[in-house]
Formats: structure tokens, C-alpha cells, sequence
């Protein structure tokens, strides 16, 4: 509509000068007259019976207004539920109190809490409980807990088996039986640590006169925790209002609803007090969810001149000690199980998951959540694959792409995939990084004992979480639609309401920016309002790069019936008919007669004023759309990675990171490109970097920044981007989803890179991360292992 | 227990009562009311905490408020003049330095006393000194990206090249 289209503008957020000048408002942010402030202790025994527990000191202190335990809390609130039951899968829900009661099961695990006047008082007081422990057998190895005689976690989850899930296309045991080559490989996806730099919080207000709770929350999902608390705490929904205006990112990490924040709740209706709670960095190493953590089997079926005929998994998920209040289950089932395939033409496959409950922290969605871990295990075997033939990973993989005219592609595993071009990301991506002379360059400088290596990802992934009636199959507990509300009010400014809650993906922006496209209106007349369970009806929440793809979507779709309402109304008041009125840059006119005309504020003015309305029109000029796609939308494109091994120290270090993304219809293409950063960054991470280590006691030795990698500046290299658009055909906008892509594509950029490097010295896999020390030892294997060690 | 400090914050001389053991991020959060400081670990290794302290970039978690008794602070929210951003915050903003934005003002501090030491930095130099500053979303390039222009902003030059930048583009060609 508008004659300089908002929609692929690189406008500046309209979120950012809260930020930049230290305003933003953060959940630690707000203070309550009469606020008292919540500590927890938490088990420092990866298992153990809780023979007694002694808070009489505590209680006694100055400043400390309760101490709970579990016994107290019993019968008064929920156990955590479940959100994922995955069906046919034999799937287990062992109890999950908010606080232990008789057992804990994971160093970290919440044994009570104190509120106090303030935050030094509750924590002192922690120091003051006396619990006795009965230490139990730990496991927290995914294989070995599902082990005949391993420790046992629950009473009701026999042998830790918390889920056991397969699922298989075509034939793939008569694809193996006929394969000329199969080729086998074990991969580790290592634990990961979100560690979004905002921690944790809550701060929880009871009003006793209306019975309203208002909640102050780090989520990602406000109406989920809202339902969520309203089961655990038996207050209606209707009676809850939770508030997550600004959130210090999330990576998956603040989908789940947590026990601390249920007790949280709980303390302020028992004490009558606002109540906050938030956890320093060390607790969110142990208390917050952590993702990946797999051990993979791997097999791949191929003909001799590289056709891929078959993928056969079986993956050992660590769900940890409980399921967590997320998406948990579903990361290593449909997650991760239905896009094993990737971008191939693979006819036969079958994964097979089982979930294994261990003394470790809860896991469930990290950035990418399941996809990055079958992105990597099918482009590290095809990689493999081409080494084992002897061809050139690139021309493998043109060999197996689907290609562009496939789509919709149906995927061995079921799903259907919308649309593509992966040959065209390819061929732009190899442009970029120089293929057709790399190497010939890299034998020079193999030649010189330089170990230089390239790394491809021609990724796909699928996101932008619903639809709703696929939820009930894959054992999802929720919805997955969104609804966008678009108000004009008298004055012509606009309030965009979305229950997509964004946490730094700029949506703000994005979403006035479809409004102001289609209406003419000036960006900056735009509020979007996000966040807040009292102005807004529902919504389930951004992860799944769902925000735009969803949410986006519904307002879209809202912002076209405020338009169509506006023409309605134009046409009374120029005396035309509604197909004869234009709309362009905030102008009404009758087509051919610009002269006269309305603005998109004078129809809002006169909406609101109801004075001149047609017959039969309602006043006000305000729409709801409600959005629930038919598919999800699957982006996809090529990461190429250049990196050189010190041969001697096993350093690694990136020479040229190059990525082509399709995420379909742009927005904000200054957006989309840090979201790629943002994505690739977290990658590189797990290649080279991050690694949540247990040791055999159940205790997490990678407990702090100092032991846990998050990379700083220096360990993230310069990122060369570009881009081919297709865009979703389900869509209104023809916009997929973007916030994952970054992280479910670079991981295997890297270690194909890495393990290319070294394909001299005949290394054909490494686990990850790539520390120096691992490359180095892998290195000193290689060349016979007389020097090492 | 409790003592008095007296400081000038954001060139205001402000006082309060502190036990010995408050960490100066605390005093300013809780005793000051400017939240725009954030804590993102309290032990020193992420940054969210950086404010300038007697001018130099410091993390306040590291530091006792009873320990800046006496000195001059600067936060986030003293940084712009009036209505205009300092060049390093407009820099942030104009080149999509931050995304959640939890990081952004120890970014922003860090970066003031970045450019103070070395008022012309390499990105090289610019990211060897944000090693403390941690950021969970922007994959640090826009960081870079913003520090440097704000560099040259500050003296009036334009923007040096990316360094690295192939010639398809580090933003994104369309
Ligand atoms: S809060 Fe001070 S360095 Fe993290
Ligand atoms: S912008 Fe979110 S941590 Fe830096």
C-alpha cells in the first residue's frame, strides 16, 4: 500500500532507547513497597534421601518470614506437569514436586526455601538449615542409566526409561540390506548451558481483596506459566496476570515454568507480601534447563556413486532427573526425529529415541532444540560419506538435494516441507568462499604442513511452531496459534497486541512495521504491546521461531481487516462504492480521483467518533485475527566454514565463516541478520567451546563462567552473510522463521571444517567440543600416538 | 554495621547506608534506584555490571560500595546529554548493537572506557578488549560494528572498513 514498502526495511528498533540508556525494565527491575525476597537451597547431592531436614534456626533468625519445605508445601500446590506426552512411546510422568520431599535426584534440586527482608538475610539463612542426606547411587550418563542394575531415579520409570519412541518411511531395513556402502558413526551432542545473560526471576504480588496474583516473570511464554500457575497454585486463570515486558534473552531456556516461581506464588498468598525471587548466576548453571545431551548411532545407506538410499538412528536423549515444564520430550522426539532426513532425498529412514531420566539438571529446548542435533548428525554422515567414496562433499551434495521443483517435498518421515531452492543458497555460498580454486590452494597449503579445511551446511530446518491439530498427534499439551489485535485509536495512533513475547528479537519493530505497510501509518504511531497477560488475551509464546512466522502472521491478517474496515468507511464518506476506494501511503480516494481524499486518521477519528458510520457498521476501529497455519514453515540455506588447525597446540581458528540463509520474506533485514549472528555465535559454541561436564558423583563441574565457555568477543569471528528469499507459501507475509536457523546450521559448518583439515592425517571424527587439548590428542592418535599422551 | 558513603553518581553527590559486604552494583540498583546496571553473574565474568568508576570502565560487582566511598561514578543513565545519546549508545542503536539488551549498558561502559584508553581501536583491539563483556545474542559483530563507528563518530572520521568483509557484502546484499 504504502509507496516505499516497510516491508525488507532496515528500520532502527524501536525497542532500543529504553535499552541503550539503561531504562529497559527487567523483572529484578521492579520493587514492591513491602517486598521481601526468596532464596533457595538446593541440594548439593546429585542423589540422596532426605532423612530430615531441621529449620528452626532459620525460622528463628531476624528478617526471615518462612521457611518451606516440601512437607509443607504438599498438597498445596501441583506437582510440575508434564507439557510434552509424547503418545506411543510408553511415556512415564514420575511425580515432580516443586520442593523434594523425601528424595533428591539432581545436584541443584530444590530442597527448601526461605523468605526474608531482604536478599543477604534469605541467603544467610539458607546457611542456617540443617539437612540430613542418605546419598544414593548416581548416573547421569544417558547409556548407562538405561542399563540393567543402573541406579533407578523413580519408582514408576523402570530402568529410566522415560520414553522409548520410533518412528520410519519407506523401507530402511531393506535399504540397508541392498545398500553397496553403509557407512556407521557415534555422535555425541554434549550438554549445553543456554545461559541467557539475564538469570532467572519473579517477583509474585497477592492482592487479598480482588484474590488477583500478579507475577512479574522472566518467560517466554506469559499465558502458558499463567495457565500453568493457575493449575499448581488452584487460582483462576482468569485471576492471574503475568508480566514479561523485558526479558534478557531466553534461547529456550524461559519456555519452561519452574518450580521456584510456583513457590514464589505460593509465599506471597501465604505471607500476604510482594515476593521476589531471582537466582544468580551459579543456580541458573544448576536450576535452569539444560539442552542437547545425546549420544547418537548413527547409519547411513548410499550406492557406490552417491545416491543416499537410507538413515537409520537410535539416539539416547538425557532428559534428566525430571520432565521438564517445556518442551522437553518433544527436543529428541519430533524435534529432532522428524528432520534426521535434512535436505536430502533420503526415501527409507527410521529414529528411534529413547528417553533416559538421569541425576543431572532437566533438559529440554535450547536454541534449535532437536534440529540442531539432526542437522548435525546428517551433515556430519554426509561429509563422512563423501569421504568414504571419495568424492567432494559439494558434489555429494547436489547429488542428494531435493531439488527446487519438489516442492511441496514430502519427507520420509512425513513431513512437508514447503518450499525451496538449496541449490541456489549452495551455489551463491560456494561464489562467496572462492570453491572453485579453494582446493587447489588448500593442497598448497597442505603442502606447505598447513592444515586448512572447509566445512559445508546446506541445512534445513522447520519451525515456526503450530499447527494447533498437529499438536494432539506429536503430544504437545498446547495450542500453537497466535492471535494479533490491531487498535486504531482517535488520534490515529495504533496499539498492535501480540501474545508472541518477544525477548530481544525485535518484534516491537517487525510487527509496526507490517502494520505501518499496509496502513500508511507512520511507524512511529505504533505501539506493539507484548507481554502482558492483562491487555492481552493469549498467545503461546515465542520459541520455535514462531514469533513472525505466527504472530506476525496474525497481525497481518488483523491489520488487512482494519483495512478493509477503513475502505468500507472511506467509500460512505466519499459516497463510493468499497471496490471503487484505493488505498495508498495513508490515503483513501476514490481510484482516478486522488484529490479527495481521507487519511487513515481521519477513518480512525471517525470509527471512533461513530457520528457518520455506514448502516450496519460497528463502531471503533479494531481487529482480532486469529492464526493457526496449516504446516510449518522450513528455512534452510548453506554455512561454509574455512578454519586452520594449529597441528601443534590443536587450536582452531576460523579463517572465513560464510552463510546464505532463506528464511523466505524479508522484514527487517537489519533483524534478520543479527538473529544469524546471534545463531551462528551459539553454534560455534558447541563446536568449539561449551561443554556442561558431570563428574560420577552427579556434580556439575562446569558450574560457572569460569569452567563453562559462553564465548566472549574474541572467540566469534567475523560473519560474511547474504541470502536467497522463497517465500513461504503458508504465510500471509511469505516470511518463515529465523531465530534458530544461525545455531542449527553452524554447529557442523565447524566440525566438517576441522575434521576436513585433518582428513591428511586420516581423522574422520571428533567429538565435540574441539578444545585445543581434544584436537591435539586426536592429532598425536593419528600420527601414531608415539608423542602424545 | 551499617556505614555511610557519600558519592557523586551521574555528577549528583548522593549518600547512603551500607553494610560492608554490599557490592557497589547492589548500592546502585537498590540503594540508588538506577537499574539500568545490570547483574548478569555477581562474580566477575560476565560485565553486565560495568559502570565508570573515578572514569575508568569497572565491574561494580567487584567492587565494595563502601570501596567507592568518595568517588565519582558514572552509570548507563548519566551517559546521554540532555536529549542526545552519546556517540557510543547512538552507534548501538543506529547499527543493532544489542537485541535483548541485558548486556548493553556493561557493553556500553565497556566500550566508553575502550575508546578512552584507545580512541582509534582495530577491531582486533575492540575485541580483545570486550573479552569480559559477554553477550548471549548478537554473536558480538554488530557490537564491533558499533564501538568502531562510535570511534570514529567521536573524531569525526567515517567508519573504517570491516575488516574481513568480503566483497558480497558483511551486511546483507540483496
Ligand atoms: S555481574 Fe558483574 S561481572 Fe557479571
Ligand atoms: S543483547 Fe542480549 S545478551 Fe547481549
Amino acid at each position: 500500500m504504502a509507496a516505499t514498502s516497510m516491508i525488507g526495511a532496515a528500520v532502527k528498533r524501536r525497542e532500543d532507547p529504553r535499552f541503550i540508556t539503561g531504562h529497559g525494565q527487567y523483572t529484578d527491575d521492579i520493587k514492591l513497597p513491602g517486598m521481601v525476597h526468596m532464596a533457595i537451597l538446593r541440594s548439593p547431592y546429585a542423589h540422596a534421601r532426605i532423612k530430615s531436614i531441621d529449620t528452626s534456626k532459620a525460622k528463628a533468625m531476624a528478617g526471615v518470614r518462612a521457611v518451606y519445605t516440601g512437607k509443607d508445601l504438599e498438597g498445596k500446590v501441583g506437582n510440575m506437569p508434564p507439557v510434552f506426552i509424547i503418545p506411543d512411546a510408553n511415556f512415564k510422568t514420575p511425580a515432580y514436586p516443586v520442593i523434594a520431599i523425601d528424595t533428591v535426584r539432581y545436584t541443584g534440586d530444590q530442597v527448601a526455601v526461605v523468605v526474608a527482608d531482604s536478599p543477604a538475610i534469605a541467603r544467610d539463612a539458607l546457611d542456617q538449615i540443617d539437612v540430613d542426606y542418605e546419598p544414593l547411587p548416581v548416573v547421569v550418563n544417558e547409556e548407562e542409566a538405561v542399563k540393567p542394575g543402573a541406579p533407578q531415579l523413580h519408582s514408576d520409570v523402570p530402568d529410566n526409561v522415560l520414553f522409548h519412541w520410533k518412528i520410519a518411511g519407506g523401507d530402511p531395513d531393506a535399504a540397508f540390506q541392498n545398500a553397496e556402502v553403509v557407512i556407521k558413526e557415534r555422535f555425541i551432542q554434549q550438554r549445553l548451558i543456554p545461559n541467557a545473560m539475564e538469570p532467572r526471576s519473579a517477583v509474585a504480588r497477592w492482592d487479598p481483596g480482588t484474590g488477583e496474583l500478579t507475577i512479574w516473570h522472566t518467560t517466554q511464554n506469559p499465558h502458558i506459566t499463567r495457565f500453568v500457575f493457575s493449575l499448581l497454585n488452584g487460582i483462576p486463570e482468569n485471576k492471574i496476570r503475568v508480566i514479561s515486558r523485558d526479558v534478557g534473552g531466553g534461547f529456550g531456556s524461559k519456555i519452561d515454568t519452574y518450580p521456584s516461581d510456583v513457590v514464589a506464588i505460593f509465599a506471597t498468598r501465604d505471607l500476604g507480601l510482594p515476593v521476589k525471587w531471582v537466582e544468580d548466576r551459579r543456580e541458573n548453571f544448576v536450576g535452569t534447563i539444560h539442552g542437547r545431551a545425546q549420544t547418537q548411532e548413527a547409519e547411513l545407506a548410499a550406492t557406490r556413486d552417491g545416491k543416499i538410499t537410507g538413515v537409520r538412528v537410535k539416539s539416547y536423549a538425557n532428559m534428566g532427573a525430571y520432565t521438564s515444564t517445556g518442551p522437553a520430550a518433544g527436543v529428541p522426539t519430533w524435534l529432532f526425529g522428524l528432520v534426521v532426513p535434512g535436505a536430502y532425498t533420503i526415501p527409507n529412514a527410521q529414529i528411534e529415541v529413547i528417553g533416559a531420566m538421569t541425576n543431572t539438571t532437566p533438559t529440554s529446548a535450547y536454541r534449535g532444540a532437536g534440529r540442531p542435533e539432526a542437522s548435525y548428525l546428517i551433515e556430519r554422515m554426509v561429509d563422512r560419506l563423501a569421504g568414504e567414496l571419495g568424492m567432494d562433499p559439494v558434489e555429494l551434495r547436489r547429488k542428494n538435494l531435493i531439488p527446487a521443483d519438489a516442492f511441496p517435498y514430502t519427507s520420509a518421515t512425513g513431513l512437508v516441507y514447503d518450499s525451496g531452492n538449496y541449490q541456489a543458497a549452495l551455489d551463491k555460498a560456494l561464489a562467496m568462499v572462492g570453491y572453485d580454486s579453494f582446493r587447489q590452494e588448500q593442497r598448497q597449503q597442505r603442502q606447505q604442513g598447513k592444515y586448512v579445511g572447509i566445512g559445508f551446511s546446506t541445512y534445513m530446518e522447520c519451525c515456526g511452531l503450530a499447527p494447533s491439530r498437529l499438536m494432539d498427534d506429536i503430544g504437545f499439551q498446547a495450542g500453537q496459534w497466535e492471535v494479533g489485535t490491531v487498535r486504531l485509536l482517535a488520534t490515529g495512533k495504533a496499539i498492535v497486541l501480540t501474545g508472541t513475547s518477544p525477548h530481544g528479537q525485535g518484534e516491537e519493530t517487525t510487527f509496526a512495521q507490517i502494520v505501518s505497510d499496509k496502513l500508511g501509518l507512520p511507524i512511529e504511531d505504533i505501539e506493539v504491546v507484548h507481554g502482558d497477560t492483562g491487555a492481552i488475551s493469549m498467545g503461546w509464546g515465542t520459541y520455535g521461531s514462531r514469533g513472525n512466522a505466527v504472530g506476525g502472521s496474525a497481525v497481518y491478517l488483523a491489520t488487512e481487516k482494519v483495512l478493509e474496515k477503513s475502505k468500507k468507511l472511506a467509500a460512505h464518506l466519499l459516497e463510493a462504492a468499497p471496490e471503487d476506494i484505493v488505498a495508498e501511503n495513508g490515503k483513501f480516494f476514490v481510484a482516478g480521483s486522488p484529490g479527495k481524499s481521507f487519511s487513515i486518521q481521519d477513518i480512525a477519528l471517525q470509527a471512533n467518533l461513530a457520528w457518520n458510520l455506514p448502516d450496519g457498521m460497528a463502531p471503533g476501529l479494531e481487529e482480532n485475527s486469529f492464526f493457526d497455519p496449516l504446516n510449518f514453515v522450513f528455512p534452510f540455506g548453506t554455512h561454509i566454514c574455512v578454519a586452520e588447525v594449529d597441528a601443534e597446540t590443536g587450536e582452531t581458528k576460523i579463517l572465513r565463516y560464510i552463510a546464505v540463509d532463506d528464511c523466505g520474506v524479508v522484514i527487517n533485514p537489519t533483524i534478520v541478520d543479527g538473529q544469524i549472528h546471534g545463531g551462528i555465535a551459539q553454534g560455534i559454541g558447541q563446536a568449539l567451546y561449551e561443554h556442561a561436564i558431570y563428574d560420577e558423583n552427579g556434580n556439575l563441574i562446569t558450574g560457572s563462567m569460569m569452567d563453562y565457555v559462553v564465548p566472549n568477543a574474541r572467540q566469534i569471528p567475523f560473519m560474511e552473510l547474504d541470502r536467497t528469499v522463497t517465500p513461504a507459501p503458508q504465510t500471509p507475509h511469505g516470511a518463515k522463521g529465523i531465530g534458530e536457523a544461525g545455531t542449527i546450521a553452524s554447529t557442523q559448518a565447524v566440525v566438517n571444517a576441522v575434521v576436513d583439515a585433518l582428513a591428511p592425517l586420516g581423522i574422520k571424527n571428533l567429538d565435540m567440543p574441539l578444545t585445543p587439548e581434544r584436537v591435539w590428542h586426536a592429532i598425536q592418535q593419528a600420527r601414531g600416538g608415539s608423542n602424545g599422551h | 554495621m551499617r556505614q555511610t558513603i557519600r558519592l557523586k553518581v551521574n555528577g549528583v553527590e548522593r549518600q547512603g547506608e551500607v553494610e560492608p559486604r554490599t557490592l557497589l552494583v547492589h548500592f546502585l540498583r537498590d540503594g540508588l534506584n538506577l537499574t539500568g546496571t545490570h547483574v548478569g553473574c555477581d562474580t566477575g565474568q560476565c560485565g553486565a555490571c560495568t559502570v565508570l568508576l573515578n572514569g575508568d570502565a569497572v565491574k561494580s560487582c567487584m567492587v565494595l560500595a563502601v570501596q567507592a566511598d568518595g568517588a565519582e561514578v558514572r552509570t548507563v543513565e548519566g551517559l546521554a546529554v540532555g536529549d542526545a545519546y552519546h556517540p557510543i549508545q547512538q552507534a548501538f542503536w543506529d547499527l543493532h548493537g544489542l537485541q535483548c539488551g541485558f548486556c548493553t549498558p556493561g557493553m556500553i561502559m565497556a566500550a566508553v572506557g575502550i575508546l578512552k584508553r584507545n580512541p582509534n581501536p582495530s577491531d582486533e583491539e575492540i575485541r580483545e578488549q570486550l573479552e569480559g563483556n559477554l553477550c548471549r545474542c548478537t554473536g558480538y559483530q554488530n557490537i564491533v560494528a558499533a564501538v568502531r563507528k562510535a570511534a570514529s563518530d567521536m573524531q569525526g572520521q567515517p567508519a573504517a572498513q570491516p575488516v574481513g568483509a568480503s566483497a558480497a557484502g558483511g551486511a546483507s546484499g540483496e
